[in-house]
């Protein structure tokens, strides 16, 4: 990646980027992308382990991807490593920080969801499912809104024309969403909706 | 419920196989594709079961496509199906994720890939915002009424897309709320 730098971890840095990692896992409340200036703070500048190119490339590449945008943190390890010397280093480094964000979080739910199913009966967990439904349906359209408008003016009209004209398709249309993303990504490419 | 007649996963490498493709089709994130697979595709649940759990992975730490597999998965099969799940989830997608890595290194700065790229997150955004739309219309059969329930997502929306507050504490402040009233709402229910 551009703009990589040089440095050196022992044992004791891997653990402490492990321990790190954990650590944000409990605190995801919203999602692993809502700490991102949390694990930039930690990486760039307290530690000096990644530069930001390498933090915004991570998130672009994760949301390129397909498959859950939580890679993005394999990509910040995977980086780590590179800068300390190399392709294992990296592996290792992509492991660790995966691993570190999801086990902690994984097992709080796993014990959550066991709870819930047992006492779904009980008046105030049948409460919670309801009062929290209108926000959480709420956050998916923060989600789609941030996404669409990020670093976009209305220069960026035609994105914004992409992003309605999905959105109605989706809802009344029947064409396949792997499609609709390879439109998108033909359209960008040939230049059409960059601003003029 | 009615969810003894309802079609459900037959064995763990079922689970793991639906995972897998949800997340080899999940550009721009797996959000919008969850509930078209569980609901619309499988029809392993009904879209108002789907928010329900969904109300439980989006509040716990993590990110909620993940939670909301360990809660299907381990409903079905217990900790393997969890394990699996996750697995199905996260095994391919990583592979790849890295693979990009190093192509991105080598031709991330190509404005053709640049465009490219903003074009698919365009699109990913019109996905992520028609599954919310869709999900509203499951909020209509919610205890707290249609009012009530409009008035939140109208202020969860407004707070953090255009006043940017931090989203913990909306989701906190207005869950909480949320909660109460629709306490209030069942034990009314229960009592009359």
């Amino acid at each position: 990646m551009n703009g990589a730098i040089s440095i050196s971890m022992g044992l004791s840095d891997w653990l402490f980027l492990l321990q790190n990692f954990m650590i944000f896992s409990m605190a995801a409340f919203g999602g692993p992308m809502i700490l991102l200036p949390e694990m930039r703070q930690f990486l760039v500048v307290d530690q000096g382990w990644l530069t930001d190119d390498q933090v915004s490339a991570s998130v672009v590449i994760a949301q390129a991807s397909p498959g859950p945008n939580t890679l993005f943190i394999a990509l910040f390890g995977w980086n780590v490593g590179l800068n300390a010397g190399g392709i294992w280093l990296a592996l290792l480094g992509a492991t660790i920080c995966l691993l570190g964000s999801l086990l902690p979080s994984c097992a709080l739910i796993y014990a959550t969801a066991h709870w819930v199913h047992r006492n779904s009966h009980r008046l105030f967990v049948k409460a919670f499912k309801q009062g929290m439904s209108p926000v959480v349906v709420s956050l998916m359209l923060c989600s789609g809104w941030t996404l669409g408008t990020a670093g976009t003016t209305w220069h960026n009209w035609p994105l914004w024309l992409v992003t309605i004209a999905t959105t109605s398709i989706v809802i009344w249309g029947r064409l396949h969403m792997f499609w609709l993303l390879a439109i998108g990504g033909f359209l960008g490419a040939t230049g059409l909706l960059s601003a003029g | 419920m009615s969810s003894e007649n309802r079609p459900a996963p037959q064995s763990l490498f079922d689970l793991f196989k639906f995972f897998l493709l949800l997340a080899l089709q999940g550009f721009g994130g797996i959000i919008a594709f969850i509930e078209r697979g569980l609901v619309h595709q499988k029809k392993w649940l009904t879209r108002e079961e789907f928010l329900e759990d969904w109300a439980v992975a989006r509040t716990m730490p993590g990110a909620a496509v993940v939670n909301m597999s360990i809660i299907f998965g381990s409903r079905h099969f217990g900790m393997k199906g969890a394990v699996v799940s996750v697995l199905g989830i996260f095994l391919v997608p990583s592979v790849i994720v890295l693979t990009l890595a190093v192509l991105y290194s080598t031709f991330g700065n190509q404005p053709l890939v640049v465009d490219a790229l903003r074009g698919m997150g365009a699109v990913a955004a019109g996905l992520i915002l028609a599954t919310g739309l869709k999900l509203l219309t499951a909020l209509k059969s919610n205890v707290m009424g249609v009012m009530f329930c409009g008035a939140i997502v109208i202020s969860c929306f407004v707070t953090i897309s255009i006043f940017h507050w931090r989203v913990i504490y909306v989701m906190f402040a207005l869950g909480l709320m949320g909660s109460l009233y629709a306490f209030l709402c069942l034990k009314g229910k229960k009592t009359s």
